[in-house]
């Protein structure tokens, strides 16, 4: 069975019907394009998102004994299940509930990582991490390098569920990952489908530099695909091209790729060749392969739920238009939320949509 | 290279009074947790939240039918929060208690040990090397306070009047407990080993920096002597020394994490965040507070209304003390009960050392617009902790006028000659801007470091000279 690059919908879900969604397209090439290592014809199983991220804490857990995972109500298995069964295989001493104070789980997990351990700290909801923003940017960011590397917290990862997820409103929606990308030291990674987290929550923990992994809550049971069984890591700071294409670069990452991808589907119906790419790691980002994309179509399209202003769409073009700047046929566009909190009713149109994309897709060619 | 602290024999054991602990020693045991053996529940009821797992099952208990009554008509009832008493009188708790906390003591303000007081001895050879640190300390202090006063050092910030504090709570502690600094604790990094050299070259921030010149003077750091590197950022070492902690007792070593803090840094919210999560992970950490009584310019009577910062410890659930941090003797007792108490039975430990900042905040601050000057004079003259502790130590025949002078003018020498020395010393080298903020340099980082040696060629006279390439 091939690989789908986002999972596909599982049908009978009773899903909000606001946003379309991808089905599952069963193209037979790799997604390992990024030079992963996934190995072929191992066993593998269908999986959702929070069942690949908790098989990733399993294996993270399983591998190393001084590792722990913890947060808010991990324990019972957290309030997306990304931590069930955890507390019960590996005993309550390694998985456990924190009190409710993001600040302290985030200086806790800097102090027991500071010690050698692998400290997987969850944020209930990327909304409630401002608490822990200080903890994150003035300590874990920068504690390898004003100790003069004679300290590090590398075995921290701090994932927390971001993104629309239909009904969200201002405190279980945001995308708040352009706030971190502004502090040298920390890593910022986003998988857009199952495989793809397992393999990169991984290699997050495994990293020996704090990350903050923001997981799309939307996807959680929506997104399903193949996940090797066994132990995998996907690189991070690699782009991957996930649909070539030659007239125009589309950039994403997360949940809002498989919207993004509608909107290439359709633009093919009218001529219009789109490459996509997943950029997965934020910071520090895979300028490269962009670049080498741009060069070829000439054009770009950044496109994700948070704010315009500012968010992460804003460095991509600047990056890139210091790079191809004689190359670029049209401006560079940016389809993104409004700079608005995210209004709960007003979802539909707070959001950057196929049809948005595709509109911006057009006029981007026909510059 | 460190040895274990001296000889610990009590003497003149106190007994216990209801609601207190007192400490006894006991012969090593293996690290298992337990409770406390003496501590005795207060009389308010019997409250079944202090244990660790009140249900085996995270389903709540079922409720009785009725209300359990005793005999004196006061209902009973079991909440998730456990079992409490119930009383039909509406009193409020008091917002302070009729007395403050008393303050433990072994010297009085002559030097003098009080006599009814139990203490931790110290043998001759630790007492020796607790005075001559505090000199050391209070020398280094104030050259180095100099040297910026003369352009040299950009920065210092002093611990005078505190040295008792540095000294004494590091003499009881072992080099395996790991130490969380504030910012005013110098003196327990001078305890472990760290040379004069290797203070004055972080304070220089030249090459031979382990911080590799990236930080404000007086940010040290050991990994060498588990001694965490010091950040501006206040209380933000609290909630880390807890993970710290946690993973020593997952571990079982036989050591402690210290946390050090200020008056000031218990009014952030990481101070709040850490004592909760240190009593609910029975953590092995000592949070030990400098209460001297002014956050820079701001008293302590604008920083909290409780009374001091000892009684916070009991909302946590944390056994506390409060020491006179101003007589070396009570405060290295405490500490060496405290590692005791954490390690053995796995739990945190709140020592407030009230004392007095004699110094000004800072290099950048003149305290005198705050504060009279004599009030700092009085401290200074009638509070010092040095002489107090050096009164003690020649009653005991072990100090002389002629070790003192030899004492200071050693320790002045060695502090001159070391600032000499890092004064001769190269800066780090460029290549140290783009070290370390990752393990290995990003590509964007090595590009930026070569546009950035592009530039340095091209405007050479932009840049300060000591630099190696």
């Amino acid at each position: 069975m091939g690989l789908s690059r986002f999972g596909g919908l599982v049908k009978g879900l009773g899903v909000a019907r606001r946003r379309p969604f991808a089905t599952s397209t069963s193209s037979s090439s790799s997604t390992a394009a990024g030079g992963g290592t996934i190995v072929r014809g191992t066993g593998s199983k269908s999986l959702n998102l929070y069942s690949a991220i908790n098989q990733a804490l399993h294996i993270a857990l399983e591998t190393d004994p001084r590792s722990y995972v913890f947060g808010e109500d991990v324990s019972f298995g957290g309030v997306f299940r990304c931590t069930t069964g955890l507390a019960d295989r590996f005993g309550n001493q390694r998985v456990f509930n924190t009190p409710l104070c993001e600040q302290g789980i985030v200086g806790f997990g800097i102090g027991l990582a500071a010690m050698g351990n692998r400290a997987v700290a969850e944020i209930q909801f990327a909304d409630y991490i401002f608490p822990a923003f200080d903890q994150i940017v003035n300590e874990a960011a920068k504690f390898r390098y004003r100790s003069g590397n004679q300290f590090n917290c590398g075995g921290l990862t701090i994932r927390a569920p971001y993104g629309a997820v239909g009904h969200g409103g201002h405190y279980h929606s945001q995308s708040p990952e352009a706030f971190f990308c502004h502090a040298p030291g920390l890593k910022v990674v986003i998988p857009r489908s199952p495989l793809q987290a397992k393999g990169l929550l991984l290699s997050c923990i495994r990293d020996p530099n704090p990350v903050v992994f923001f997981e799309p809550k939307w996807l959680y049971r929506l997104s399903v695909e193949e996940v090797p069984e066994h132990d995998y890591m996907l690189p991070l700071s690699e782009a991957e091209v996930i649909r070539e294409g030659t007239d125009i670069t589309l950039v994403g990452w997360g949940a809002q790729l498989s919207i993004m991808e509608q909107a290439c589907k359709e633009a093919e119906k009218d001529g219009i060749s789109c490459e996509l790419i997943d950029l997965r790691t934020l910071l520090p980002w895979d300028k490269d392969t962009v670049e080498a994309s741009v060069r070829k179509t000439g054009r770009l399209l950044i496109s994700h739920e948070a704010p315009v202003t500012a968010g992460f769409g804003a460095e991509i073009s600047a990056s890139i238009v210091e790079r191809c700047f004689l190359r670029l046929e049209a401006p560079v566009a940016r389809v993104c939320g409004l700079d608005t909190p995210f209004p709960l009713i007003f979802e539909p149109f707070y959001m950057p949509t196929k049809n948005k994309i595709l509109d911006a897709i057009k006029s981007t060619v026909n510059f | 290279m460190m040895r274990k602290s001296g000889s610990t024999i009590i003497k003149h054991f106190k007994s216990s009074s209801v609601g207190r602990t007192s400490w006894t020693p006991k012969s090593p045991l293996p690290l298992t947790p337990s409770f406390p053996q003496i501590f005795r529940i207060p009389a308010a009821g019997d409250l079944s939240n202090f244990c660790s797992r009140r249900f085996e099952s995270v389903n709540a208990e079922k409720m009785p039918d009725s209300d359990t009554t005793d005999r004196n008509h006061n209902q009973a009832l079991v909440f998730p929060e456990g079992k409490v008493k119930f009383t039909p009188e509406m009193s409020f708790i008091s917002e302070t208690a009729e007395e403050r906390e008393c303050c433990y003591r072994v010297l009085d303000d002559n030097g003098s040990q009080i006599l009814s007081s139990n203490y931790v001895e110290v043998s001759k050879e630790v007492a020796v090397k607790m005075y001559t640190n505090m000199v050391t300390l209070q020398t280094m202090d104030t050259i180095f306070y100099e040297a910026q006063r003369q352009g040299r050092i950009s920065f210092y910030l002093t611990t005078v009047g505190e040295e008792a504090t540095n000294i004494a709570s590091a003499a009881a502690l072992t080099i395996d407990d790991i130490v969380f600094p504030q910012y005013r604790e110098a003196g327990v990094l001078l305890w472990r080993g760290f040379t004069l050299q290797e203070f004055a070259n972080q304070c220089f921030s030249n090459k031979a920096d382990y911080g590799k010149g990236r930080q404000m003077p007086i940010h040290y750091g050991s990994n060498k002597l588990n001694y965490v590197t010091i950040a501006s950022t206040v209380a933000t070492q609290l909630p880390q020394a807890v993970g710290a902690a946690y993973s020593l007792k997952m571990d079982t070593k036989d050591a402690c994490v210290v946390a050090y803090v200020g008056d000031g840094g218990t009014s952030e919210g990481d101070f709040h965040a850490a004592l909760n999560f240190a009593a609910v992970k029975e953590a092995p950490v000592i949070f030990f507070c400098r209460n001297n009584g002014w956050a820079i310019s701001t008293p302590t009577s604008d920083q909290f209304r409780s009374d001091g910062v000892v009684v916070k410890g009991r909302a946590y659930g944390i056994r506390s003390i409060r020491v006179d941090g101003n007589d070396a003797l009570a405060v290295y007792g405490a500490v060496h009960a405290a590692r005791d108490m954490a390690i053995r039975e796995q739990r945190p430990i709140l020592i407030e050392a009230l004392t007095y900042r004699v110094g000004h905040h800072s290099t950048s601050d003149d305290s005198t617009k705050y504060r009279p000057v004599e009030e700092i004079e009085w401290w200074k003259m009638e509070r010092d902790p040095v002489s107090r502790f050096r009164k003690w130590m020649e009653n005991n025949s072990w100090w002389s006028d002629k070790q003192e002078l030899e004492a200071r003018n050693s320790a002045r020498k060695q502090i001159l000659h070391a600032i000499q020395e890092a004064e001769k010393v190269d800066k780090p080298p460029i290549a140290d801007i783009f070290t370390d903020v990752y393990d290995s340099p990003s590509s964007d980082l090595r590009e930026q470091e070569k546009l950035l040696r592009d530039t340095i060629q091209r405007h050479p006279r932009d840049y300060p000279s000591d630099f190696p390439l």
